[in-house]
């Protein structure tokens, strides 16, 4: 088998006495884009803080694009871009000079990157705002603008932290048409997500977490597949029975359950 | 975390000059509002030193000190420059970084591109350091005008006023970091400003000469960043060079060198939280 883009082996981490990512392992292959799902409080952005070198493993192993990330991180974070969950947009910029300070973090030269502004804000669906601050975005635009200033550096390997949460459904569907087409030029993407929807529209494989272990990993279809009877019926008070396709929400709350997380 | 801060890791990063990349997204935002954060920052120095100078120095006339008999206008305007400058760098490097790292996340952001740590803490007091100086220097244009209208001698030595300056507002840039990385909120600086920059503004020598002090306060706040800088800029005002420029130069690097070292020890924990 070929060294895989990306590889967590057997990742812990913990505060205190509490364990919150416990013996995770995964790997993700050029071109694919996989997905760690769990419910709030299930270990995804410890794990992702550990990817992104941010923070130690007590124990294991991150390799990417063949480096340790621990020592090689910055040429890790060279070949990476990241989209985070809460908005790090500078207010004071214009979306072109959040891009241009951004391509300045990785050091490129302010003609490459002028070069890369119209292509970013196209991609992003922004050339109309190109001269507007974030103040004045709607919530889908701050998150393509973010997107659009990850990919500034060319990244091989993009991570997101639940890209569309808290958006509308117009702003969800534009961003994984834009992530789709990512995907389709062959770049890797790690995402985390607590929407089942956006898991199994995105994901090639995907690995759902609990308690910040591994429950089952595979592709959507492959798990829906292994562990559901292909149809459910539901009951709904005052509507009758609904039949339909089993997906992977139902496969969600077999794993995890239906309770309210008190700990998160 | 990943890498340990040394003196070593220090002047890596210095070199690299990814730290750069932060300096200049601050000085992008800066030259957009310019205007407004200059006219606090030179407003303040020059009406104290209108009220001190020119009127408390009216009845004051001149004060004896190590250096001579020295008018009292010159005396309190080499004082107020290293006030002025403590404050503007100061003022920087907590409330200003501070919005930076946690209202605006801003941090956050950077350092998920190809920055470390230390980048940013670097980018970060070497920009409030140069934010501080500018100020100074503008000031310092503007006494130097009054200083030669009311007939004061000014010598070439006035020109190294300018360097000192710049370290010293290193120094309060690298002492201010370690207070923004363990804020958990704006409220957090006036203990740092109240208990220690305002106590120092009144001991550095800056509105009186400190022989006037007791001894033992004297002996307390003799080597404190502030004195150093005003015993540093005095002469320099007066037309001479300082007596002791190695200690008091040496004050003011290991006091910014220290202190770098702390501030990006915090901020690394604070990132791994």
């Amino acid at each position: 088998m070929h060294t895989p883009l990306f590889q967590a082996q057997n990742l812990v981490k913990a505060y205190g006495a509490n364990k919150v990512v416990d013996d995770l392992s995964f790997r993700i292959n050029a071109g694919e884009c996989f997905g760690i799902i769990g419910p709030n409080g299930a270990g995804k952005t410890t794990t992702l803080k550990m990817c992104l070198g941010q923070t130690s493993a007590d124990s294991g192993t991150i390799t990417a694009f063949g480096m340790d990330v621990a020592t090689n991180l910055l040429a890790v974070k060279k070949r990476t871009g990241v989209v985070s969950q809460f908005d790090t947009l500078d207010p004071d910029f214009s979306c072109e000079e959040n891009i241009l300070a951004y391509g300045r973090y990785y050091g490129m030269r302010d003609a490459d990157i002028k070069t890369r502004i119209p292509e970013l804000l196209d991609f992003a669906a922004l050339t109309h705002k190109a001269k507007a601050r974030p103040g004045e975005l709607s919530g889908g635009m701050k998150r393509r603008l973010s997107l659009a200033r990850a990919l500034v550096n060319r990244p091989q390997l993009l991570v997101l932290d639940e890209p569309t949460t808290g958006l509308d459904p117009q702003a969800r569907h534009l961003m994984w048409e834009r992530l789709r087409e990512l995907l389709a030029t062959g770049m890797s993407i790690l995402l985390t997500t607590h929407f089942m929807d956006e898991a199994e529209r995105l994901c090639t494989r995907l690995c759902m977490i609990d308690h910040g272990k591994k429950l089952i990993e595979g592709t959507p279809r492959e798990l829906i597949a292994e562990h559901l009877t292909p149809e459910i019926t539901e009951e709904i008070e005052g509507v009758g029975i609904l039949k339909r396709r089993s997906n992977l929400e139902d496969l969600f709350f077999k794993f995890t359950g239906r309770q309210i997380r008190m700990d998160s | 975390m990943m890498q340990s801060t040394s003196i070593l890791g220090l002047f890596t990063a210095l070199g690299s000059m990814r730290w750069l990349s932060i300096w200049r997204r601050n000085f992008l935002v800066w030259r957009k509002q310019m205007a407004g954060s200059l006219v606090s920052h030179i407003a303040e120095p020059l009406i104290a030193l209108l009220a001190f100078g020119y009127g408390l120095g009216t009845l004051v006339g001149n004060v004896q000190t190590p250096l001579g008999t020295v008018p009292y206008f010159v005396f309190v305007a080499s004082g107020l420059i290293c006030m002025s400058t403590m404050n503007s760098a100061s003022f920087e490097a907590l409330y200003s970084a501070y919005s930076r790292l946690d209202h605006q996340k801003t941090w956050h952001g950077i350092l998920n591109a190809a920055v470390t740590i230390d980048d940013v803490v670097l980018g970060e007091v070497v920009w409030a350091a140069f934010k501080g100086t500018f100020a100074a220097s503008i000031i310092l244009i503007v006494m130097l005008g009054l200083l030669l209208a009311g007939g004061h001698t000014v010598t070439w030595h006035f020109v190294f006023v300018i360097p000192v300056l710049a370290l010293v507002a290193l120094c309060f840039s690298c002492m201010g970091m370690i207070f923004t990385a363990l804020a958990k909120g704006y409220d957090f600086f006036a203990f740092y400003m109240t208990l220690f920059l305002t106590p120092m503004m009144f001991m550095a020598g800056g509105f009186f000469p400190r022989e006037q002090l007791p001894n033992v306060a004297r002996a307390v706040t003799e080597y404190l960043p502030l004195t150093a800088a005003v015993n540093l800029v005095r002469p320099l005002f007066l037309g001479y060079a300082p007596s002791d420029i190695a200690v008091y130069l040496a004050v003011l690097v290991v006091t910014s060198l220290v202190a770098f070292g702390i501030a990006t020890h915090l901020v690394r924990k604070r990132f791994a939280q």
